[in-house]
């Protein structure tokens, strides 16, 4: 978009937006739509807060927790279907369909095993993060140049070397692309699995802000959560551009 | 050379049994028995109460399907997340379009559709049930913001990436701005928006399995929650296995579509 | 005398790589190499040439013990090739360069596998490095380079784990027409300076006339040895006059006759 001679940034849109929303918001066309000045001093009042600093502790160690077991489990597992056929044939089926499927229905059977607790949170989080995880360090280990394979093996490469030195670093830009799609779909694990339970870290809260309809709290934190969102997807594709000449170094 | 060589070796490798072994639909066929089989031990042993084996779930679904109840329910989930993913389908292949045509539309909307997309768009659930209500309406609206990003993303980028070899050979044949968009922009960016569509249909029954399970439980909502509450576990697997197992279904044959549509190159290999 | 007529004197002319009865079935069926038995003499740069699809490839890798043989055996300097050996070093037709690691890391990357300290192979591998004409470049990325700058790390790679036989898999052909002749001047000066052994596949007649003390042509697939070529060329004029000597003619047509009957 440009005006004149100058290129107006992308995001700059949103000012319109928000000021749109600011009328709206002091018209009182709904209550659902509290003005967006007032939804700003909300998150300024209640980001110190020491519910919202437990609210976030609770939350952010079930991310970690759960997509350092997704990462850990998830490109081994990737790897082992890029190299071996038969491996590929048995679990590619799976993990497309666990891609696609609604795994949101899958979080009650995670709550009745385990409890309406940080468990159920975690395991919500490996599911939703684990399966692109898969995929993309399977597509990472089957677009090596097989040259390089070679290369290595005609250096005397013992099989560990192989691995830890070509494999891992040549299939580095997918499994990165991997990591990164895993953790926006966290997000929305660990948001969904704490809606449904709804009783510790940020599914408390919006329980307690919509049971007492303080509409500016619950757009607060949900502004707070989106922006969470947004600054991690991001950070990686930042992180992802910087390995970019990978790709395009390979043939 | 070499690499030709090999991969026809590794197709003719190994006897007629070995074939048939590593035949895709064996190797698929084996693993769901693998898989079923581990279900049905760890739900005997049993790793938890709340966790029945696989015989028993599947003999719940055959008794949810053979009293109706199943029907019944399936009717009224997918009331919503037909309605909704129309709507989606019309208002975001619209916009997406719009907004891969002209810069205006495209920075005045795509900033909201990129967060949209990378957002928890779950949490709104309860704004939406304040605005609306318990009723269809929030429902559908939940389809809709889930189904709906995806879609007019993919939408906006086919248009936004078409070849631009294809838009100069239009204009050098004096092709009207009407004719580029309808037959050069629109045929070229329908592989990637019907992409869009399958996705945004997954992320519709995302929308309307949380719908049910957070605004009020109806349909196979109602069967989770009810059957979750009086421990009839099997009851309660076997509603999550059929609305699990139609998304699926749903989506393959979308897959199919595809397919069938845009890849014929792909449709010879498999 | 000139260096090259010095050279071919000079070399004893044992043979370094001795292929024995070699053949190749690929698991399929196809049958790559028939029987194939050839020497490849120490201190000279020997080619493969042959049509495409011959094997070339699959007897260099079969030497560079990359992919196993199915009867036959090959030896390097008196001993059986079981696998990959630091007697041998190979340069690749992609070039093979690791798009992670910096021009010095690539070419140390030999010395590196084999746990040598890093400040001791990073000295030879700048050495080597100004030895192929990219001093100053140590630190680039492989995506910063050329093609034919690329090639030049592949080579100074090989030559960094000082192995006696060098093994190069068609290592212009991904390079443009005229850094090729360029590499060729380059090779030429090299295979005068280090005393190695060089085995070269190739798919230009011309090049082969222009680098080779000999020729192995292989027939069609499953391959033989169809004949052996020693070009007679005075090597130490200027390379434009080379180009246009008629021994240098004569033998690339007399090659071309032999094959030309190979294709369809």
């Amino acid at each position: 978009m440009t005006i004149g001679n100058i290129r107006l940034p992308i995001m700059t849109s949103l000012i319109i937006w928000a000021i749109l929303w600011e009328i709206v918001g002091r018209s009182g066309a709904s209550f659902v739509i509290p003005p967006l000045s007032g939804i700003f001093a909300r998150i300024v009042e209640i980001v110190p807060t020491p519910s919202f600093g437990e609210a976030l502790w609770i939350t952010g160690k079930a991310f970690v927790i759960g997509n350092v077991i997704a990462v850990l489990f998830g490109i081994p597992l990737g790897v082992l279907m890029g190299r071996s056929h038969i491996a590929d044939r048995i679990f590619l089926p799976w993990v497309n369909l666990f891609l696609s499927a609604p795994l949101s229905a899958l979080v009650p059977i995670i709550m009745v095993i385990f409890g309406a607790g940080q468990t159920t949170i975690i395991f919500t989080v490996v599911l939703f993060a684990i399966w692109i995880i898969v995929l993309d360090a399977r597509a990472g280990v089957r677009s090596i140049t097989p040259s390089l394979v070679e290369m290595a093996l005609s250096f005397g490469a013992t099989p560990w070397q192989a691995f830890s030195r070509i494999y891992v670093w040549a299939a580095l830009p997918e499994i990165l692309s991997g990591i990164r799609l895993g953790l926006i779909r966290a997000v929305k694990g660990v948001v969904i699995g704490q809606m449904l339970v709804s009783i510790i870290g940020f599914g408390r809260l919006f329980e307690l802000y919509s049971s007492r309809f303080l509409m500016e709290h619950f757009w607060a934190l949900l502004f707070v959560l989106f922006a969470f969102a947004f600054a991690i997807n991001e950070a990686l594709t930042w992180l992802e551009r910087r390995f970019e000449y990978f790709a395009s170094s390979r043939n | 050379m070499t690499l030709i060589a090999e991969t026809k070796a590794y197709a003719h490798r190994g006897s007629a049994w070995g074939d048939i072994l590593r035949h895709p639909a064996t190797l698929w066929l084996i693993s769901a028995v693998i898989v079923a089989g581990a279900w049905e031990i760890a739900g005997r042993w049993p790793i938890s109460p709340a966790f029945p084996p696989f015989s028993d779930t599947m003999s719940a679904l055959a008794g949810l399907i053979a009293d109706g109840t199943l029907g019944k329910a399936l009717i009224i989930t997918l009331k919503p997340l037909a309605i909704g993913l129309i709507a989606s389908v019309v208002m975001g292949v619209g916009l997406g379009v719009l907004m891969g045509l002209n810069r205006f539309a495209e920075w005045l909307g795509s900033p909201i559709f990129v967060i949209a997309q990378s957002a928890p768009l779950a949490a709104l659930i309860p704004i939406l049930t304040f605005a609306y209500g318990i009723g269809l309406t929030a429902k559908i609206l939940t389809v809709c913001i889930m189904a709906m990003p995806v879609i007019v993303l993919n939408s906006l980028n086919a248009v936004r990436h078409t070849p631009a070899t294809l838009l100069d050979m239009g204009h050098s044949f004096l092709a009207t701005r009407r004719q580029i968009i309808f037959k050069i922009i629109l045929p070229a960016a329908s592989p990637v928006i019907f992409a869009g569509l399958r996705l945004g249909c997954a992320a519709g029954f995302i929308g309307v399995i949380l719908a049910e399970l957070l605004i009020t439980p109806t349909g196979i909502g109602d069967i989770i929650t009810y059957n979750q509450s009086v421990a009839e576990y099997e009851k309660m697997y076997a509603a999550i296995f059929a609305i699990m197992a139609l998304s699926v279904l749903l989506i393959s044959l979308l897959e199919m579509i595809e397919t069938a549509l845009f890849h014929p190159e792909k449709r010879a290999q498999s | 005398m000139s260096p090259a007529a010095a050279r071919k004197i000079e070399a004893r002319h044992r043979p370094m790589v001795e292929v024995r009865h070699l053949s190749k079935i690929y698991a399929g069926g196809v049958e790559a190499l028939n029987a194939i038995s050839v020497d490849f003499p120490e201190g000279q740069l020997t080619s493969l040439l042959g049509p495409s699809g011959c094997g070339k490839t699959t007897l260099l890798k079969i030497i560079a013990g990359l992919i196993p043989a199915t009867s036959g055996e090959v030896m390097v300097d008196g001993r059986p090739v079981t696998g990959p050996g630091p007697e041998r070093a190979f340069v690749f037709q992609d070039f093979a360069l690791m798009p992670w690691a910096n021009v010095l890391r690539n070419v140390a990357f030999g010395l590196e596998l084999k746990g040598v300290a890093q400040s001791e192979r990073e000295a030879v591998a700048e050495k080597h490095i100004a030895s192929v004409g990219l001093g100053g470049f140590e630190h680039a990325f492989p995506h910063e380079l050329s093609g034919g700058m690329r090639q030049r790390v592949g080579l100074a790679r090989a030559l960094a784990v000082n192995a006696k036989v060098l093994l190069m898999d068609e290592p212009f052909s991904a390079v443009d027409e005229q850094t090729r002749r360029k590499f060729q001047e380059d090779l030429l000066e090299l295979i005068a300076r280090e005393h190695k052994t060089f085995l070269f596949v190739t798919h230009s007649i011309e090049e082969a006339v222009y680098v080779s003390d000999r020729i192995v042509i292989l027939s069609k697939r499953p391959s033989q040895v169809s004949a052996i070529v020693e070009p007679e060329i005075g090597r130490g004029r200027d390379p434009d006059q080379i180009r246009r000597d008629s021994a240098y003619l004569d033998t690339v047509e007399t090659i071309w006759q032999s094959l030309k009957r190979y294709l369809d």
